[in-house]
């Protein structure tokens, strides 16, 4: 590699692509002489490395009719009409809605329509199935800081997982993060539940990145372990802070001098203080998350959303007050400490306060049945006296998940110009007896339960017992 | 020494009969008997002596029994977790409370969860609230054994006396978790669990054991009890191979009693199951290859093996088995939905509430003592406030032998503290009972 690099840089027009500043000696230039360094080209990293390459598929112009609509924002239209044309959605409205000549009509008697749901926190392609140590690559658990991580860099796209969530759970978007064994755990993206060869070919274009954060247990208790910091809470605290602090002053130091060698590690760190990535921070206790939005206070940026927040509901004035949502289980438990104070109301007490609450999974069963989740909360909530009409709650799973994730204005609700991700359910899909008939991603017909040619089959299913079977 | 033995009497008083369980007739509510048959409007569900007396239409009131008013309701046997390690871990990454394992111990199959099984375990509680009113309890295998020991049935009741049946059954493992307990491979798995047995069986040969035996005296003495019959053989096997090696090992041990545990890939080979008329619990809804054993998984799996005449039923396999058994009527509910999904094979309203009661107490031979309202039966009732499957519904009233269940548990208590997040005059630690 090294005597390659070198015969390429000898090259003239050859362009250095890797930073010299921390691989050791760089490649030698074509000549030695003095005057060479106006003949080397000045390396300009790209705005965006590994861009995306997704572009929707073909679609026909739809309408679906008749239908019960959610458009995710908290309304709702008893015999409503979507129609949806070019990828995008061109009309929501009641049954006198204009539906363009030619397009295919879809009954929607008895069944009902809401955008695609959005999963904010899922592990499938970095922690796929099959679960073999070969494909565990959600934590880089060397450091607990490695904010240079990116989690599409691990996301293997034949994750069987992914067609599972389309079929069973009417999942149309999801970020994939890495895991919350680090405090600083990597980059995390967004993308859209559509196969590719390539993790490129499915990210969401435009989608800002996410930074995982996690606090609590699990970074303590993996680096205490070897004996190294953290190893408390208070040592989470103390290195979350030292690192903020570098990434405060080498945002200063290149603004200065542009010539500041790059630190990836603080670069991505730059792009939350500038607002331009949001912040994921897995963080279950209540007294935590206080802490970590005074961290937030302290160095200047904002945390877009906890997740798991098993106790939001403890802090659910403050979660409003700050802007920041919570995305959570609905009734998850017990398995750790952090998690021993769950509520099955969680959701609706946070929802009632009047902050931000999504329902996530974070885990490839749970992602099949997010709209589950959301009617257990619901009800349970009921229960206790919080009458939220179900319309209103399907925001958990639509623009509250798409507003954390930077992306409302895109997806996340049927409104007029937005990418068509819709799901036709066959029935209420509040109730355990519904699952999705069809769903389209950028008006592109990705599944239909009726047609088993709208069945993906992974390469890693291909030839193996069950392939293609219903699952 | 007088008021010593007054105390001593008082308690054993108290362990030997539990709080008095009165007549009580549950009238005008939707009646599911949970043998698989549909349910029955306008029913009546009497309960005697902690004991079922009768369920149905027009059945009568006795005299002077306590009438609960259930229009409007449904009324259903209770829940019975067909898997599970519930009462064995209050929380699991806190080793002290958690006893479904000992990795360090010399023991294996002799191991008996009943004395470790805490009735005050918070899961307990949470889930009775839910509805679940008994659970099969496992102990899990360590990497050192495919013996993990002997579990039992327990009901979730707010008293001190949780077991049902002590050293029902033992529990082994014999796919990928077995292979690697016996060394690393399932050749390995399979020798060790004939010598195993063999062992066992020459524990009372005259001249006592030979100098090379493997087990402890007492691990073989708990598998005479399997061998013969006497005890139930649960087997965890999830690829279809692993499956056909099990249902082969009646041929070489004809009076083993077995049950499968896992099974996901039980469909395709669900003939060969259903005719070694072997019961399985399975997992609901594996859909995914999670390891090479469950490459075909499909949530049609339980609805498949049902199909072909296998009797099955739902348990929680490696899936928070120690804390969310609740969630067994929601999976149910999901086997009802796949009826309605082209390709797939799913359970009618009847065989899915069967499935989460008496098929997994059959499985457990205790089909005669819980998991449905025929007559004889522990008076295990629920009331809950629509259809038990469903997102939306409740749990009013429990049941377990007789006894009304108190429902408040932990997650209540912390629910009713934080209506508002707001102090009020006092901090919430002050707030009033």
């Amino acid at each position: 590699m090294r005597g390659g690099l070198a015969a390429f840089a000898a090259t003239a027009a050859a362009i250095l692509l890797f930073g010299c500043a921390s691989q050791g000696a760089a490649p030698k230039a074509a000549s030695d002489a003095p005057s060479v360094k106006a003949s080397v080209p000045r390396y300009q990293p790209p705005a965006d490395p590994y861009p995306s390459t997704y572009r929707p598929y073909p679609g026909v112009p739809t309408a679906i009719t008749g239908a019960t609509v959610y458009d995710g924002e908290g309304g709702r239209i008893e015999n409503g009409t979507v129609v949806m044309v070019d990828g995008r959605i061109q009309a929501v409205g009641g049954p006198d809605t204009p539906i363009p000549e030619g397009a295919v009509r879809i009954d929607g008697r008895g069944r009902w329509v809401t955008p695609g749901v959005i999963d904010v926190h899922s592990h499938l392609g970095d922690y796929p199935s099959p679960g073999v140590d070969a494909h565990s690559d959600g934590n880089e658990i060397t450091n607990p800081v490695r904010p240079e991580v990116w989690a599409e860099h691990s996301v293997w796209p034949q994750d069987p997982g992914f067609s599972r969530a389309l079929a069973n759970g009417g999942i149309t978007t999801l970020q994939i993060l890495p895991g919350s064994a680090n405090l600083f755990g990597g980059r995390g993206v967004t993308v859209r539940n559509v196969p590719g060869r390539t993790v490129m070919a499915m990210r969401f274009p435009g989608a800002p990145r996410g930074l995982k954060l996690a606090c609590g247990e699990n970074p303590k208790r993996v680096y205490g372990n070897r004996n190294t910091m953290p190893g408390t809470r208070m040592g989470n605290v103390a290195v979350f802070r030292a690192t903020w602090q570098r990434a405060v002053e080498y945002r200063e130091r290149r603004a200065r001098d542009p010539n500041t060698a790059r630190d990836f590690q603080l670069e991505t760190l730059v792009e939350v203080l500038e607002g331009r990535m949001l912040v994921h921070n897995h963080c279950y206790r209540a007294d935590e998350m206080a802490i970590m939005l005074d961290m937030a206070r302290e160095f200047g940026f904002r945390i877009a959303s906890f997740h798991h927040a098993v106790e939001a509901y403890k802090i659910a004035d403050l979660l409003q007050q700050r802007n920041t949502c919570a995305a959570m289980w609905s009734d998850w438990w017990g398995f750790k400490m952090e998690a021993y104070d769950a509520i099955n109301e969680n959701i609706p007490l946070v929802h009632n306060a009047g902050a931000c609450a999504i329902v996530h999974s974070d885990d490839a069963n749970g992602i099949q049945r997010l709209n589950q989740e959301a009617a257990k909360a619901l009800a349970d909530g009921r229960r206790m006296g919080i009458q939220i009409p179900d319309e209103v709650a399907w925001r958990w799973l639509a623009i509250n998940a798409a507003t954390a994730l930077g992306i409302a204005d895109q997806t996340g609700s049927l409104r007029q110009g937005k990418r068509a991700d819709v799901v036709l359910w066959n029935g209420n899909p509040f109730s355990v007896y519904t699952r999705p008939q069809q769903v389209w991603i950028d008006g592109a017909l990705m599944y239909d339960m009726n047609n088993p040619r709208l069945r993906p089959v992974s390469d890693f299913e291909l030839g193996q017992p069950g392939e293609g079977d219903t699952k | 020494m007088k008021r010593l033995s007054l105390l001593l009497a008082g308690i054993a008083a108290f362990a030997a009969v539990p709080a008095t369980a009165q007549t009580v007739a549950i009238t005008g509510g939707r009646v599911v008997i949970g043998d698989g048959s549909e349910p029955i409007e306008g029913g009546t569900v009497v309960i005697r002596d902690g004991r079922v007396v009768a369920a149905g239409a027009n059945v009568p009131v006795p005299a002077g029994a306590q009438v609960v008013d259930a229009s409007g309701k449904w009324v259903t046997p209770g829940v019975v977790a067909g898997f599970s390690r519930i009462g064995l871990v209050e929380v699991d990454a806190v080793n002290g409370t958690n006893d479904t394992r000992a990795n360090n111990s010399p023991f294996n199959a002799a191991i008996d969860v009943a004395p470790a099984v805490n009735p005050e375990a918070m899961a307990i509680s949470v889930s009775r609230a839910a509805g679940v009113t008994r659970a099969v309890v496992s102990p899990a295998a360590t990497n050192r054994s495919l013996f993990a020991g002997q579990g039992a049935v327990i009901d979730l009741g707010g008293d001190m006396q949780p077991i049902t049946r002590a050293r029902l059954f033992q529990y082994i493992e014999l796919g990928e978790a077995g292979a690697g307990s016996a060394g690393g491979s399932r050749a390995a798995a399979h020798l060790m669990l004939r010598n195993a047995l063999r062992e066992a069986r020459e524990l009372s040969r005259p001249g006592g054991r030979p100098d090379d035996v493997l087990l402890t005296r007492a691990d073989a003495t708990a598998l005479v009890e399997v061998l013969a019959g006497r005890q139930l053989l649960l087997v965890h096997a999830e690829r279809a191979s692993d499956i056909l090696q099990v249902l082969a090992l009646r041929q070489e041990f004809p009076t083993l009693r077995l049950v499968l545990v896992g099974a996901t890939e039980g469909w395709r080979v669900a003939r060969e199951i259903a005719a070694a008329r072997v019961p399985v619990i399975a997992n609901a809804l594996n859909d995914l290859p999670a390891t090479f054993e469950q490459l075909s998984a499909t949530q049609s799996n339980v609805g498949r093996l049902r199909s072909a005449g296998v009797n099955v039923a739902i348990g929680m396999i490696n899936d928070d088995e120690a804390r969310q058994v609740r969630v067994s009527t929601q999976y149910a509910g999901n086997l009802v939905a796949l009826t309605r999904i082209p390709g797939a094979t799913g359970l009618s309203w009847g065989q899915a509430f069967q499935a989460i009661s008496s098929a997994p107490a059959e499985a457990l031979g205790l089909g005669g003592e819980i998991g449905s309202l025929r007559p004889g039966r522990r008076g295990d009732v629920v009331i809950w406030d629509g259809d038990p499957l469903e997102l939306s519904t409740g749990v009013d009233a429990v049941w377990i032998d007789g006894v009304r269940q108190n429902l408040e548990n932990r997650q209540t208590r912390l629910r009713d503290r934080y209506r508002r997040p707001q102090e009020g005059n006092l901090p919430h630690a002050y707030d009033p009972r």
